[in-house]
């Protein structure tokens, strides 16, 4: 069967040349980045040459990327690396579980915690954020990019109401790397995620940028290993793979890879907005190149999202809790979408592997699916007869 | 071999629902694997000593990871739908009210009237399946002459199900298959070791799903703490047959019919609750003997192998009261609108309000009502 994959916010494919870069890694370069040795050194000058290329692509300096497991402990680090107990934290109703479970742990740990509202377009307000400061306001953190939607938050503002506060601003950018251009300092971040598996590196592997003289609490606790902001053994292969990603990243965006992917992405829009009851979540906020979401108004997307795979086609709604089972999106909710718009909506996420061909392939198979689907709809049925 | 049809089955991760996969795929079906989450198993744990986690349950995310496992290796896809909030809605809550009110539930026909064949069966045909296929022992044929689907008694009756199938619609029987129907519990698990499944051998589930260690009072204190509403007080008097007050209870939800233990009081002989009364509180208790009654009243009735018109004038069928019950020789009346009277030839001891009273004529099941 033909699989066309539009999924790659969940996750995208390892590309051939990161691959290649990584494979050496395993058997022939082997050593410990510790070890003394010969094989030490073979692969400290590799994961050091990866920090360059990660640090290139941020706009910082290379001590300042501490490597981490993948995004989630790259959000960890930072939350709970600056945020001391009995300190107030500001974050938003959109942010990945990632952050927001993090948050409600600091909670128990004696903190308190600002979760800021967003508008309709599932944008957060600079003002909205700056009226949360406390006294004792320790971190804001508020993500880059949308995983679900794709929006860009007025990052750089918020880090303007940071940097006049004296307050520490972690942004989770681990959507936004790879398909936006990021600034560390432009930004105005003390703290900065991004994920290797997001920007087709493997999963297992990620990286938060810590703005030199910044106080971070390690989370585990073990040997020095990258400055002592987090200990173990380094994962060779992954970092030089991220280090690879990082570099195809930065090439891709010099190349405006951003508009193939937009391109992509707008075709989509305009052929599913000439569906009936059917709109662009999010439409009038500025968006990554890669993301929609649409709602199919009507329909459950879960059974959307199910029988497009069963035709070869991979998409997504909401974010998949442990059992596999999808839950109302916490996102799209907190936009102020009805929970029946909400379940009614699918995510389609563009990767640098994707083809205009496959885009087509999608516009052969979703409307008719979505029409098949709203046939069946007992709801939608009655309101066609009060039409006609 | 059968035509090659597409065919959802409903996986619980055991055994039954397991073999049946294997078995259709086997046939040359395509087969698509679901699986309806329905209770979060770690939702009330911190409630009034709710256990952290139970393993081997409906819904657990061990069972789930069997079903998984079970698609992966038979080579199908296999989805999770989430269904908590409908579950909650349409099993939980009437499951706690009726408790509550001094009756005794069966959460799994509410289960299968209310989310595995109805809202699975939406799901299955939602993703293009013709039918859905599940693990329960039972028949289900179609009748030229009656122009009907009937729902008929399995071949290993030892693992019948009709009893908790008796609310399904024309419409849905239509639409399901019971592949086990046919065969003996022994032949599903030696069916299940020949496709090489890892779960051949792991044990039935017996209990309610949400209900660990089938506690429900634990269960009913643990969800009502959690929602936040106030256990409703309903204490009253232990009267005898003969309205003679022998005692105080603190709630109707302690005593279900044909209950000896707990009852709190000690007398000569031993005593069983008769009746509990929900409006009163009252919980009327006595000896043995006094359980057994002949008649019941069952009312949002069910029928699948008559119409109601069948019913006007009584019809000779055999009766179960509750799962494990033998089914006792019983004429069935429509005594009013959604309502009959079943009259017994012999007594039947602790005839139970809330339970469901399912009719047969032989090995199809005429239909049910749930007991007045």
């Amino acid at each position: 069967m033909l699989r066309v994959y539009f999924d790659n916010n969940a996750t995208t494919p390892v590309l051939p040349e990161v691959f290649e870069a990584m494979r050496p890694y395993f058997s022939e370069h082997f050593g410990n980045a510790s070890s003394i040795h010969h094989h030490g050194q073979d692969t400290r000058a590799a994961v050091e040459r990866a920090r360059e290329s990660v640090a290139e692509l941020l706009g910082c300096r290379a001590a300042e990327i501490v490597f981490t497991s993948g995004g989630t402990e790259a959000d960890n680090l930072a939350v709970f690396g600056v945020a001391p107990s009995g300190s107030h934290v500001i974050t938003t109703s959109i942010e990945h579980h990632a952050v927001l479970n993090a948050c409600k742990a600091l909670e128990a740990r004696g903190c308190s915690v600002t979760v800021v509202p967003v508008d309709g377009q599932g944008v957060v307000a600079p003002d909205d954020i700056k009226r949360a400061l406390r006294p004792n306001t320790a971190l804001i953190s508020v993500m880059m990019a949308n995983n679900e939607t794709g929006v860009l938050q007025p990052i750089e503002a918020i880090g303007q109401v940071a940097a006049e506060a004296d307050v520490y601003f972690h942004t989770d950018a681990v959507q936004a790397a790879g398909k936006v251009p990021i600034d560390v300092t432009r930004l105005g971040a003390d703290l900065l995620s991004i994920s290797g598996h997001k920007l087709h590196a493997p999963q297992g592997v990620g990286a938060l940028y810590v703005r030199r003289s910044t106080k971070l609490e390690a989370m585990f606790y073990g040997g020095s290993h990258e400055r002592s902001r987090r200990a173990g053994t380094e994962n060779v292969p992954g970092i030089v793979a991220l280090g690879k990603a990082a570099e195809l990243a930065r090439t891709g965006l010099e190349r405006s890879d951003d508009r193939r992917l937009a391109a992509m992405r707008d075709r989509l829009e305009q052929a599913f907005l000439a569906i009936d009851e059917t709109g662009v979540n999010s439409a009038g906020a500025p968006r990554t190149p890669n993301t929609t979401n649409i709602h199919f108004d009507h329909i459950e997307g879960e059974a959307l999202v199910i029988a497009l795979d069963l035709k070869g086609l991979a998409v997504s709604t909401g974010a998949a809790c442990s059992s596999g089972a999808i839950e109302p999106s916490h996102v799209l909710t907190a936009m102020g979408l009805s929970p029946d718009r909400a379940r009614a909506s699918l995510r389609f996420s563009l990767g640098k592997q994707n083809t205009m061909d496959e885009v087509d392939f999608a516009l052969s198979l979703v409307p008719q699916t979505v029409a098949r689907l709203r046939e069946l709809s007992p709801v939608y049925r009655k309101l066609e007869a009060a039409r006609h | 071999m059968p035509e090659p049809k597409t065919i959802a089955v409903a996986m619980s991760g055991g055994v039954d629902s397991s073999a049946v996969a294997a078995m259709l795929r086997a046939q040359g079906h395509n087969v698509i694997g679901l699986t309806m989450q329905l209770w979060n198993q770690r939702r009330l744990s911190g409630h009034e000593g709710m256990p952290e986690q139970v393993a081997g349950r409906c819904c657990s995310l061990d069972d789930v990871y069997d079903a998984r496992r079970v698609a992966e290796t038979i080579g199908i896809p296999y989805y999770v739908v989430n269904r908590e909030e409908r579950f909650e809605r349409d099993v939980i809550r009437p499951f706690v009210q009726e408790y509550l009110s001094g009756r005794t539930p069966i959460p799994c026909s509410l289960c299968n009237n209310h989310l595995k064949f109805d809202q699975l069966l939406i799901v299955a045909q939602q993703v293009g399946a013709d039918q859905l296929a599940t693990g329960h022992y039972a028949r289900v044929a179609y009748d030229d002459r009656r122009g009907r689907w009937l729902l008929k008694r399995p071949a290993d009756t030892s693992k019948d199900q009709t009893y908790f199938l008796f609310g399904l619609t024309q419409e849905q029987l239509s639409r399901t298959l019971f592949p086990l129907g046919d065969m003996l519990k022994p032949e599903v698990r030696e069916l299940a070791r020949q496709h090489g499944l890892a779960l051949a051998e792991k044990p039935d589930s017996q209990e309610i799903c949400f209900v660990p260690g089938g506690d429900y009072k634990r269960f009913l204190d643990a969800y009502l703490a959690e929602q936040g509403e106030k256990f409703p007080e309903t204490p009253g008097e232990l009267v005898t047959t003969s309205g003679e007050v022998i005692g105080e209870h603190t709630g109707v939800h302690n005593f279900t019919v044909g209950q000896r233990k707990g009852l709190g009081v000690a007398t000569g002989s031993p005593l069983y609750v008769i009746q509990i009364k929900g409006g009163t509180g009252e919980v009327v208790v006595g000896k043995d003997e006094e359980l057994f009654s002949t008649t019941l009243r069952a009312h949002r009735v069910n029928l699948i192998s008559v119409g109601e018109s069948d019913l006007r004038d009584p019809m000779r069928v055999s009766a179960k009261i509750r799962h494990r019950h033998p089914p006792a020789a019983a004429t069935l009346q429509m005594v009013g609108p959604d309502e009959v009277l079943v009259t017994f030839d012999q007594p039947q001891r602790a005839i139970t309000p809330g339970q469901a009273a399912v009719f047969y004529d032989g090995d199809v099941v005429v239909g049910g009502g749930w007991i007045l």
